[in-house]
């Protein structure tokens, strides 16, 4: 009872990344509440064959199967009767789940059910007291649920005082994934999905699914090339194509660059995007709002260019070039290619 | 057929262009220097509602958004565009309300206004970046939801079609009506306000902003009803007051931090050749690229 839960997304079998980093994440406030890590897969029973060794290396004391294949593709109603329902008997006191397409779909649905609180994009989570002056009340070991609000230039700490479970979901990316233990054995529990969802829940249908290997592999790219607003044109954008083509690097985007439609969104770092490491993060024509800078500062070198010399994203910069990003490109792509040879 | 469409909506403060003298000396966000507007993905919604009533003459479009006196703006910028009616919910008890009490009200203001089968929003608002009060008032109203929709293909026999965009493909899905459809900024843009029906609605107010206006030309509003927009309180869409505003919100904020970052002595570089080529000898030399 009252342990801490995190959802599985599961695709073809396999686990989402960001459920992973989850675990890790997971595994590590459940030591330090004293309490059990759970997990939940729902899905058909050919996706949820290899489960288990995918996530009991991460430290997962109790999986909870609900394998039906008409749970797969994922579709809102009947997951979310079955985490509401599993609640109920289980009443956990914290549920972690991707900030992802079906997370996003799936937590408000849930969190609406159970009257309990969602806090969405966490970028921090730990472990805390809280004392209410006005109530006079002290509350042990909350769930502190860190996250950048107001499109980014502030950083909100939300506290469910009263509510259970603690939900929050955490975009890929921003934890790290850690095997904790690769001969680590917890149970598995197979539950009757009839007792969990009705038969209404499957009035939605999925007519028809393209789902394609994501091209773009910014979270893993060593070096990254990033254009913002300040890049001024997708016909612009072709630069930085051209110096990641030189480099062996990505292209990323500022929002803004997204949002001008210079950039597709999948391309996208920073806060609603991805969060990235990168030994190199050339950022080009970016002026650095907060948001961005929460997803790329802990790339080791990071390069500015920019014409604005205060630009703020310049004072987290290790070199700054101030200039036009369409005279300096042109030039590192040119003596690149003089001094590696 | 047609159809009634309620599309929600939400003034928000434009968070994407935040200027230097948007965060105040002391790190709070200075909330008068952003301009108000539309948020931007509930304009891609309204274009999904007005999708329907081209298609389906006779549909009626009503914007719903709750907020402050001055978020019928947005109830304007709808008629602008096609919306039919404008519903304001305004109240002090909606005050500091987390998603799950906004939801909470908007469901009320719903059921008041009745028949729907289909209410579109956005897929989230750039003042939160949550996309929960959509599902939420979904659950609420107890009726499907589709999240992060690109287009209304079509509506047949009570069903209706919808592609969604997901991380790294397309979904579709069919679902019965009534649904809770929430509209992603990669659907088409919404149309822009129509010059016919600006010059209609221009005067359109809730009944507050008259009274502080002062009208001179008052009489308007009885001989043109269409130009009253609805207004709503706590009491008037029977919302349970625990439930709405801050107490019936789930969610606390225990603190605000202003967001610094680790300053770093940076090198600084001119466009001159003779930099450029530096940087790249140096980067290369100590196997940073290469």
């Amino acid at each position: 009872m009252n342990n801490l839960f995190v959802y599985l997304e599961i695709e073809e079998g396999i686990v989402a990344d960001v459920s992973l980093e989850l675990l890790t994440k997971g595994r590590s406030l459940a030591g330090q509440l004293d309490c059990k890590l759970e997990v939940i897969a729902a899905g058909s029973i050919a996706d949820l064959e290899k489960i288990e060794e995918q996530v009991f290396p991460y430290g997962v004391d109790v999986l909870h199967l609900f394998k039906d294949d008409r749970l797969s593709p994922y579709t809102t109603l009947p997951h979310t009767s079955i985490l509401a329902e599993l609640f109920r008997k289980e009443q956990p006191q914290i549920c972690l789940m991707g900030a992802t397409i079906i997370g996003r779909d799936l937590g408000p649905r849930v969190s609406s059910l159970l009257g309990s609180g969602l806090t969405a994009d966490c970028t921090s989570l730990e472990i805390g007291d809280h004392e209410d002056k006005k109530a006079r009340k002290t509350y042990k070991d909350l769930l502190y649920q860190i996250r950048p609000a107001f499109g980014g230039n502030i950083v909100a700490w939300i506290i469910n005082p009263d509510c259970r479970p603690q939900m929050a979901t955490v975009r890929e990316g921003v934890m790290k994934k850690e095997i904790f233990d690769p001969y680590y054995k917890g149970e598995t529990i197979e539950h009757n999905v009839a007792d969990y969802v009705k038969e209404e829940d499957f009035v939605v249908n999925i007519i028809d699914r393209h789902i394609e290997k994501s091209k773009v592999n910014i979270k893993n790219s060593p070096i990254i090339v990033s254009g913002g607003y300040g890049v001024g044109s997708k016909e612009n954008f072709q630069l930085l194509y051209q110096l990641a083509d030189v480099l062996g690097a990505e292209v990323g985007a500022s929002r803004a660059a997204v949002d001008a439609g210079f950039s597709e969104h999948e391309r996208q770092v920073g806060q609603t995007g991805i969060t990235v490491r990168p030994k190199v993060y050339i950022a080009c024509g970016i002026s650095g709002q907060i948001q961005h800078i929460a997803g790329m500062q802990d790339s080791s070198i990071i390069i500015s260019i920019n014409n604005d010399p205060n630009a703020p994203i310049n004072s987290i910069a290790d070199y700054v070039i101030t200039g036009e990003i369409e005279k300096v490109i042109p030039k590192m792509i040119k003596y690149y290619k003089k001094n590696s040879k | 057929m047609a159809f009634n469409i309620i599309v929600l909506a939400k003034q928000v403060p434009d968070t994407r262009n935040v200027g230097k003298d948007a965060m105040k000396a002391d790190g709070t966000v200075n909330r008068a220097a952003l301009p108000a507007i539309f948020n931007p993905e509930d304009l891609n919604a309204m274009e999904q509602a007005l999708g329907i009533k081209d298609r389906f003459p006779g549909s009626k479009i009503t914007v719903l958004t709750m907020g402050p006196g001055r978020a019928a703006e947005i109830l304007r910028e709808g008629l602008f565009r096609g919306a039919d009616d404008g519903v304001l919910l305004t109240d002090r008890a909606f005050a500091g309300a987390d998603t799950l009490a906004t939801s909470y009200a908007l469901s009320m203001a719903i059921r008041k206004i009745g028949q729907f089968d289909i209410i579109v929003s956005g897929r989230q608002a750039i003042d939160g970046d949550t996309a929960q009060v959509g599902p939420q008032v979904a659950e609420k109203l107890g009726i499907p939801q589709i999240t992060y929709a690109e287009n209304i293909e079509k509506i047949e026999n009570g069903e209706i079609t919808v592609k969604r965009r997901l991380e790294n493909g397309v979904e579709v899905v069919e679902c019965p009506l009534p649904v809770v459809i929430t509209v992603n900024g990669s659907a088409r843009a919404c149309r822009p306000r129509n010059a016919k029906l600006l010059l209609k609605y221009k005067h359109a107010k809730t009944v507050t902003e008259r009274q502080v206006e002062n009208i001179d030309y008052i009489d308007i509003y009885s001989s043109r009803p269409y130009l009253n927009l609805t207004e709503w309180s706590v009491d008037d869409v029977e919302a349970d007051k625990v439930q709405c505003g801050l107490s019936g919100s789930p969610t606390k904020v225990k603190k605000i931090e202003n967001v610094v970052f680790q300053a770093k002595e940076s090198r600084q570089l001119t466009d001159d050749d003779v930099d450029i080529e530096e940087l790249m000898k140096e980067l290369i030399d100590n196997h940073t690229i290469g």
